[in-house]
């Protein structure tokens, strides 16, 4: 009950926070679209994380997926419709559809295996994407497209020329597959998830479908990866390759890690986390490749659990029992 | 710019090779391309056999093995000028594999039996480490490593795109690998100490990477992202020929190589994507993959 409403407090808190972005943001001297990056790619490692985390099947080229959804979006902007929504809906069914079908031939490989052969799989997009100079730009990546303001009719919201707006509308489609997940992970279905993770064997044993439950888990979490990479689209009107190569999977791993895999919001904390050092590392020295290595390398040896997803809720509850406790000794005192 | 310095040179030769194509002959061009893509496969062998070396032994799959063989690559060309060509060929791989046994006693080994999501990200790291320092180091534009001229010549007018030192790259890799594969089956290292036993294993992988490294340099140019490049077909060659057997290892990558060299001549814009076409295939009709054993894929 106390737990509950401990949740329920988190939520809240997390949700105002990020609607006030706009807010406290240039307050730390931050710029809008950098806000607007933390979101989207917190969507794409959260989303990975449903799979990561919560099935237990690590996927390493989750980035194919999330370069599928941008290009899907941004091309369809250029050659089909002046419609944002409605390019968004084309990247995360091309993206989707291609994990659904790639999942069906992976879903038996375990551990190391499934990562390696996602990981060759998701190079077939890089490369498609790469060579196919005509369609996607090549190495230069997908230009002249641009998202376009959002017509309701009365009102028409320019989501290109304010960065606030966009903010806005890349924060509601957050928030719906955001709660799309939590309410799968809540569903009964999201508990065989997690048993399948806990102990495969016994959920075997149970006559739980097993396959068939981790190609669900793959499938959906490559349609949200793809709405996250086609936001990234929106975001910088451009797509290129590398936004499809096993290093952007890399990245987007060492975000769940950083914030902690068992938690469902730490991987949006490690995103902001890794967006900001990016940030300011790339800024500071032309090495900024060492340096994330070197994050790779400490994460890994020193702080497997997360430096900020880990221990946040155990902190919350000791603090919570800390309160609780000198609570009952006040009123012990009290008359 | 990744993935493609094979391919591209590979469409270089194919560009020097006008005289020759204008004689015509389509099995002449199909031999031209099936022999490149056997020296391309060459490759895929030295460093897919060492990855699978250390996957099968210790369950890690080495992301940085592409950044040890660049290495293996710009140590050679920074020593030969002092100590020559040959011993550069030797020396060069060694003290590659000498770096990869510290690092494997310093951290690999901490992940032996973890979540291989662990050894992913820290070999990951390290890869962009070695990247990145070999750019500090040597500079991003490819530089020449140039091979004894004895070597350099064509072995014969008319199949000119067979150079000696392509023959002697399949020489040498020839011999490593019948030198890994003898070794393996007679050496008494036992199972006595596991722990110095994958040590050895893991520098045994790194010494084929840095060897693989020397050869590409003589026949490429040298780039910090060389290895990277060779990385991803190398995981294809494991899977086709079947995790857990090193015979299927170098079937695997032989067979990616010719592949790609033929799919070079048909529809060179899809030679990088053959490989990946051959691997689903594979998977679909043979999951354990050509000789893998069964149940150690999944």
């Amino acid at each position: 009950m106390i737990a509950d409403s401990a949740q329920r407090l988190k939520l809240v808190a997390i949700w105002l926070l990020l609607l006030a972005v706009p807010l406290w943001l240039p307050m730390f001297g931050g710029y809008m679209a950098l806000g607007t990056r933390v979101l989207v790619l917190g969507l794409a490692a959260m989303s990975l994380n449903f799979l990561l985390g919560f099935t237990g099947v690590l996927s390493f080229g989750h980035a194919a997926y999330f370069g599928l959804g941008a290009y899907g979006t941004g091309l369809a902007l250029k050659l089909m419709t002046h419609s944002t929504p409605l390019a968004l809906v084309c990247g995360v069914l091309l993206g989707g559809i291609a994990g659904a079908l790639l999942g069906a031939l992976i879903v038996r490989r375990r551990g190391v295996y499934f990562a390696m052969v996602t990981i060759a799989f998701g190079q077939v997009f890089y490369f498609i994407a790469f060579r196919w100079n005509s369609l996607t730009g090549g190495d230069d990546g997908l230009r002249g497209f641009e998202r376009q303001p959002l017509d309701f009719g009365v009102w028409t919201a320019d989501i290109l020329h304010n960065p606030i707006l966009f903010f806005y509308f890349v924060l509601a489609l957050f928030a719906l597959a955001v709660g799309a997940m939590g309410f799968l992970l809540r569903s009964p279905f999201g508990r065989t998830l997690l048993a399948i993770r806990e102990n495969e064997r016994r959920a075997r044993f149970l006559g739980i479908p097993v396959e068939l439950h981790i190609w669900l888990s793959f499938t959906l979490s490559c349609f949200f990866i793809s709405l996250s990479g086609g936001l990234n689209a929106l975001l910088n009107n451009f797509a290129d390759p590398t936004m499809l190569n096993y290093t952007q999977s890399g990245e987007i791993v060492i975000m769940i890690v950083l914030g902690g895999m068992r938690s469902f919001w730490g991987p949006l904390v490690g995103a902001a986390v890794f967006v900001l050092l990016q940030d300011y590392l790339s800024s500071l020295t032309t090495n900024w490749m060492s340096f994330l290595g070197a994050i790779f390398v400490i994460m890994v040896l020193f702080f497997p659990r997360g430096v900020l997803g880990m221990n946040w809720l155990e902190a919350f509850r000791a603090l919570q029992g800390f309160l609780r406790r000198r609570g009952s000794q006040d009123s012990g005192r009290l008359p | 710019m990744r993935e493609r310095i094979l391919p591209a040179d590979n469409n270089k030769l194919l560009a020097h090779a006008g005289a020759f194509l204008d004689s015509g002959a389509m099995t002449d061009l199909i031999l031209f391309n099936v022999t490149n893509g056997l020296i391309i496969g060459a490759f895929y062998v030295l460093m897919a056999l060492g990855l699978s070396l250390i996957l099968n032994l210790s369950g890690v799959i080495n992301f940085a093995h592409g950044g040890f063989l660049a290495l293996g690559g710009y140590i050679a060309y920074t020593i030969a000028p002092y100590v020559g060509f040959w011993a550069a060929l030797l020396l060069s791989p060694i003290l590659v594999a000498l770096l990869g046994l510290a690092i494997e006693r310093l951290m690999i080994y901490r992940m032996y039996g973890r979540d291989p999501l662990y050894s992913l990200l820290l070999t990951f790291g390290l890869a962009f480490i070695f990247e990145d320092l070999t750019r500090a180091i040597w500079g991003a534009t490819g530089l020449p490593f140039s091979v004894p001229d004895y070597l350099s010549q064509p072995v014969s007018s008319k199949f000119f795109f067979i150079t000696e030192y392509r023959l002697f790259m399949v020489a040498v890799v020839a011999v490593a690998v019948g030198g890994l594969f003898l070794f393996l089956r007679f050496s008494r290292l036992g199972v006595r100490n596991v722990r110095a036993l994958r040590s050895f294993n893991f520098a045994l992988g790194i010494f084929l990477a840095g060897l693989a490294g020397v050869l590409a340099g003589g026949q490429l140019s040298l780039e910090p992202t060389m290895g990277a490049n060779l990385l991803m077909p190398s995981f294809v060659a494991i899977i086709v020929g079947g995790v857990g057997s090193l015979t299927g290892t170098l079937l695997g990558g032989l067979l990616i190589g010719v592949a790609s060299g033929i799919t070079t001549v048909f529809w060179p814009a899809a030679s990088d994507a053959v490989i990946y076409v051959m691997m689903a295939v594979v998977l679909l009709l043979r999951p354990r993959g050509l000789l893998g054993e069964e149940g150690l894929l999944s």
